[in-house]
């Protein structure tokens, strides 16, 4: 061995030295990274690591059924898959995004889209990608487990609707919260809930809409569920019961078919709205799942307007309804005596100008019974005259009229009633005296929706107790306003009503109904004034609007029907006849000459089929007036119904106080 | 051999603790990151490889460092070979040539190429009588270095090639080096990074590019970055418990059980643990230092502390990129991270260092 090492023997020592400190010194400053992560950061990477290893999966609550005032199954649920992304992985998504459009039958264009607008959203929470999962995308889903770990199946439940839009503006429809509401909830609404948009499912959602549950699982790296942890169960909605008997509704649907118009039954002891339907309608099941941009702008733009809710949206001219007021102020006010009369000759000028009557003879001596029987206009005009603007806009006022009803829907609307300082407020013009003529005859500027109308006639039937209409069953009374109407005053109204269409000449007397003292009244209402029409040169496209409000019986009525038909003509042939249609159908309910409807939701059929309304014309015609005395408890409840619903249902179906 | 006076007692027993404290830390979280998946057992052949380390380590402990010494040159050209053997001929696993088979284990060759340049920089820098290191020795050091470097970067295995330049920055350091040499020696460095840049494989750029800027891509190069530093912060003081470690046991850390071992402990263990391993390795490194200081010439100094260079940087390296400090660099921990050759390796250079001791009285 050479002996090279053997003459040096001096070490740098301080070199070394500088070392060992360099050596302490670095691990000191790793230390101090570790405290930085463990002690400093700790929380926030726990957060992190929780993150990684927890996938959460809601599990959506159903919402509460609607069910009619027997229990019958009208709105419920059915289960359905939706497919979920899980987004824990970005870039992985973004790898597998054409496979998974291409198995799913998206474009990549409409996933990339949804992506898009998912990003404000946290990256752990899933999102959905195809709303209505087909049992094929769930196949493709199990068999790509391994290599698309990041599909997931999420069962929800979709609203089920009567199909063809029966009773679609009363229930409304669900769809996914906008932002505007997730703000105004307070925290009660997260992005993606489902809730209630129009009608009832809107009016009523807190209570309809259950609060989803979260599945939390844990997962390892590649996505593969390891474990499961704790599962918070969804709590499903409440069911409502509504005031509306399914029955009614049928026929009032029925009755509507075809028609641009409304139809509102009321129990006026209770305010219970019995039916209301309207037309043209939408089919709320088309946006029980997504509807599109261009579904929705089509119902929107479209001319028919079928999303207006008429029942309580519609603000039109009431026409010779408004008589029934006219009368009852005229009695009440006793501005004129009683026994008040004109002569009418067909026409009659007020204030320079000439006013016609509908009936160009004209109806001789009126007094204010044959004036109802008759819908003389002459008479109104006068008496319209005698009690001014102000005091008709007072009564209107009083009788539910130029204000909401407050029945449980939202976006009712008030409709007008005119006086002079409306004008002012509105216009900023002074009230011309020829414009209360035409107001006396309902004409001019006061407008009215359907449901007011029965509104009216159930308080003035009622001597002036009105009951809040609604739509929810209650055991509770509904609020009620008074206005106390004088016995004499409604019987002169009632019997005038009951002319209308009892008496000879009257203008409903094609509407007898054999048997029950049906009353009411009849009103055609231009749509723009005789001298617009005759600009415009178009008779056909501007037919009056048919009104007609009925009730039965003539003392202590036990429901008032208003009906509407817009471009429907004369009141008398185009209205009645829907009102009469939905009064005889509840006394030969009540008499058990139809039988209820069984009723699932899977059992109404598409449309409003004719079968309920054939039946009960067949049963019908012998007997008809047998039994005159109508039985005053309700009627014996349907059998029980059997839901066909897939979602366990809570025991008891309560009633909800409003 | 017995024949040089050696005793039992003279060998460093504080070292051989420190070191097999060290082993049982890893071998235990070994265990934990895989005794549950179909990686378990491997515990159990890490406990061979340290049984075999320490045989190996013992043995050459025998060999006087000077003979072994005598054989740099010899032993410089054979590891050469090696190298270019692997480029040649060598076991192709997750794109790079670094396995050469032999006696049916896999061998990684650069393993022994680490041991070869220590002994013959070792060699190379005790050489050197001056006091200060002149201009030409630095160029011939530098240039012994470069040619292992240069052949290991073609396999390619940038971390290793870059464990070689600490033993030769010590050994310069040591061997008296000049501040104005050591000052352009850095400059020509820097100046290599752009070029050097051009030629690195694109999975080195993206390590390098998201250790820079992490946030820019959370899931794809940073992944395995961010899934660390999440082990070790979730972690907390006390830890999560051995085999309770979400992130581990999950497999959400990367190479648990070797390069990011000391990530899936910081998880477990906790800031307590992380603690006392990192006091183990100090006191490894420190007590390397001390033998390095009471070696009986310049040659055993060289040496200890070439393996001190070698071990403090796979140290620091690696735990540095466990918290973040540093890009993805495949350097595992020594004495802790799983793998027979990086074992083996670390044994024998500990057995180089416990020769240099055993050895400082006689002769």
């Amino acid at each position: 061995m050479s002996l090279w090492f053997q003459n040096e023997n001096r070490l740098p020592q301080m070199r070394l030295t500088v070392i060992s400190y360099t050596v302490v010194g670095l691990m000191a400053l790793l230390l101090l990274g570790f405290w930085k992560l463990q002690i400093v950061n700790s929380d926030r990477y726990t957060q992190l690591a929780e993150r990684n290893r927890v996938r959460s999966i809601p599990i959506i609550a159903p919402r509460g059924s609607m069910l009619d005032r027997y229990g019958r199954v009208i709105v419920d649920n059915y289960p359905s898959f939706s497919v979920l992304l899980l987004r824990d992985d970005p870039q992985q998504v973004e790898r597998l995004l054409p496979q998974i459009a291409d198995g799913l039958n998206l474009t990549l264009e409409d996933v990339q889209q949804q992506l898009e607008a998912a990003t404000s959203l946290a990256h752990f929470q899933p999102i959905v990608i195809k709303p209505e999962a087909t049992p094929g995308d769930r196949d493709f889903i199990e068999s790509h487990r391994a290599d698309i770990p990041v599909l997931e199946m999420l069962m929800v439940y979709r609203r089920r609707y009567p199909s063809g839009g029966f009773m679609a503006h009363v229930s409304g429809y669900v769809g996914e919260v906008s932002s505007d509401q997730i703000e105004e909830s307070g925290g009660r609404y997260r992005p993606g809930d489902i809730v209630g948009k129009a009608g009832l499912e809107r009016q009523y959602n807190d209570h309809l809409m259950g609060v989803d549950g979260m599945r939390r699982s844990v997962v390892n790296s590649v996505g593969r569920e390891v474990g499961r942890l704790e599962q918070t169960d969804a709590v499903p909605g409440k069911p409502i019961r509504l005031t509306i008997d399914y029955d009614l509704q049928l026929v009032a649907e029925e009755a509507l078919v075809g028609k641009r118009g409304a139809v509102v039954a009321i129990e006026p002891k209770t305010g219970e709205v019995l039916a209301m339907a309207g037309q043209p309608s939408y089919d709320p099941n088309d946006f029980a799942v997504r509807i599109s941009k261009e579904e929705w702008q089509q119902l929107n733009e479209n001319p028919e307007r079928p999303l207006l809710d008429r029942a309580i949206q519609a603000q039109l001219a009431p026409g010779s309804v408004f008589k029934i007021l006219m009368a009852t102020a005229m009695l009440e006010s006793k501005a004129v005596p009683a026994d008040y009369h004109v002569f009418c000759p067909g026409s009659a000028a007020f204030y320079g100008r000439v006013f016609h009557d509908w009936e160009a003879k004209g109806h001789g001596e009126v007094d204010l019974h044959k004036a109802i029987v008759h819908s003389c206009d002459v008479f109104f005009y006068n008496l319209g005259k005698q009690l001014g603007i102000d005091r008709i806009s007072f009564y209107a006022g009083n009788l539910g009229l130029g204000h909401k009803t407050g029945v449980d829907l939202p976006g009712e609307e008030t409709g007008v009633v005119p006086s002079e300082a409306w004008k002012q407020r509105v216009f900023h013009q002074k009230w011309y005296p020829g414009e209360t003529i035409s107001v006396a005859i309902g004409q001019g500027a006061v407008a009215v929706t359907p449901i007011q109308l029965a509104y009216m006639l159930s308080g003035i039937t009622m001597g002036g107790r009105f009951h809040q209409p609604h739509l929810l069953l209650s055991d509770k009374p509904a609020p009620e306003i008074d206005f106390p109407i004088s016995d004499s005053t409604v019987d002169t109204v009632t019997e005038g009503m009951y002319g209308v269409v009892n008496e000879p000449g009257g203008t409903a007397g094609a509407s007898k109904l054999p048997g029950i003292e049906l009353c009411g009244k009849t009103g055609s209402a231009q749509v723009i004034s005789e001298e617009g029409l005759k600009r415009a040169g178009k008779k056909a496209e501007l037919k009056d609007n048919a009104w007609f409000v009925g009730f039965a019986p003539r003392q202590h009525p036990d429901i008032v029907v208003s009906a509407l038909v817009q471009g429907g003509g004369h009141g008398g042939v185009a209205a009645a006849p829907i009102a009469r249609a939905v009064i005889k159908a509840y006394y030969d309910k009540k008499q058990g000459k139809i039988p209820p409807q069984e009723l699932t939701t899977q059992a109404v059929p598409p449309g409003i089929p004719p079968s309920f309304a054939a039946e009960a014309a067949r049963s019908n015609k012998p007997d008809a007036g047998a039994e005159e005395t109508v039985p005053t408890n309700p009627d014996p409840v349907p059998t029980k119904p059997q839901p066909v619903s897939t979602t366990p249902r809570p025991t008891p179906p309560p009633t909800l106080n409003p | 051999m017995n024949d040089d006076g050696i005793g039992i007692r003279d060998y460093d027993w504080w070292l051989v603790a420190i070191i097999l404290a060290i082993c049982a830390f890893g071998v235990v979280e070994i265990w934990s990151a895989t005794h549950a998946g179909h990686l378990a057992g491997m515990h159990v052949k890490q406990m061979w490889w340290i049984a075999v380390g320490l045989a190996f380590m013992l043995l050459l402990s025998r060999l006087d460092y000077h003979s072994v010494l005598d054989k740099a040159p010899i032993l410089y050209l054979i590891g050469i070979i090696a190298l270019l053997a692997v480029l040649a001929m060598g076991h192709t696993r997750y794109g790079a040539k670094r396995w050469l088979p032999v006696m049916g284990e896999f061998l990684q060759v650069s393993e022994i190429a680490k041991l070869i340049i220590i002994v013959s920089l070792a060699r190379f820098f005790s050489d050197v009588r001056t006091e200060r290191l002149s201009i030409t020795d630095l160029c011939k050091a530098a240039v012994l270095t470069a040619v292992p470097i240069g052949l290991i970067l073609l396999q390619p295995d940038l971390g290793t090639a870059m464990v070689l330049i600490p033993v030769v920055a010590v050994g310069a350091y040591l061997a008296g080096i000049q501040w104005k040499h050591a000052a352009v020696m850095v400059l020509a460095a820097a100046l290599m990074v752009p070029i050097g840049w051009h030629h690195l494989k694109p999975y080195q750029k993206d390590r390098v590019t998201t250790f820079l800027r992490p946030e820019e891509d959370p899931k794809g190069s940073g992944y395995q970055i961010l899934q660390s530093k999440i082990a070790v912060g979730s972690g907390g003081f006390w830890g999560k418990g051995l085999g309770h470690g979400s992130q581990n046991q999950l497999g959400f850390v990367p190479v648990r059980y070797s390069d990011f071992i000391l990530a899936a402990l910081a998880e477990e263990l906790g800031f307590a643990g992380v603690f006392v391993t990192l006091v183990l390795y100090t006191a490894l490194l420190l007590r390397l230092i001390q033998n390095a200081q009471h070696a009986k010439d310049r040659a055993g100094m060289f040496l200890v502390m070439g393996v001190a260079a070698i071990l403090a940087f796979h140290v620091l390296v690696n735990v540095a990129m466990v918290i973040g400090f540093m890009p993805v660099t495949g350097i595992p921990l020594p004495l802790m991270s799983y793998g027979g050759s990086a074992m083996l390796f670390v044994f024998l250079a500990l057995g180089l260092v416990m020769n240099v001791r055993l050895r400082r009285f006689v002769n």
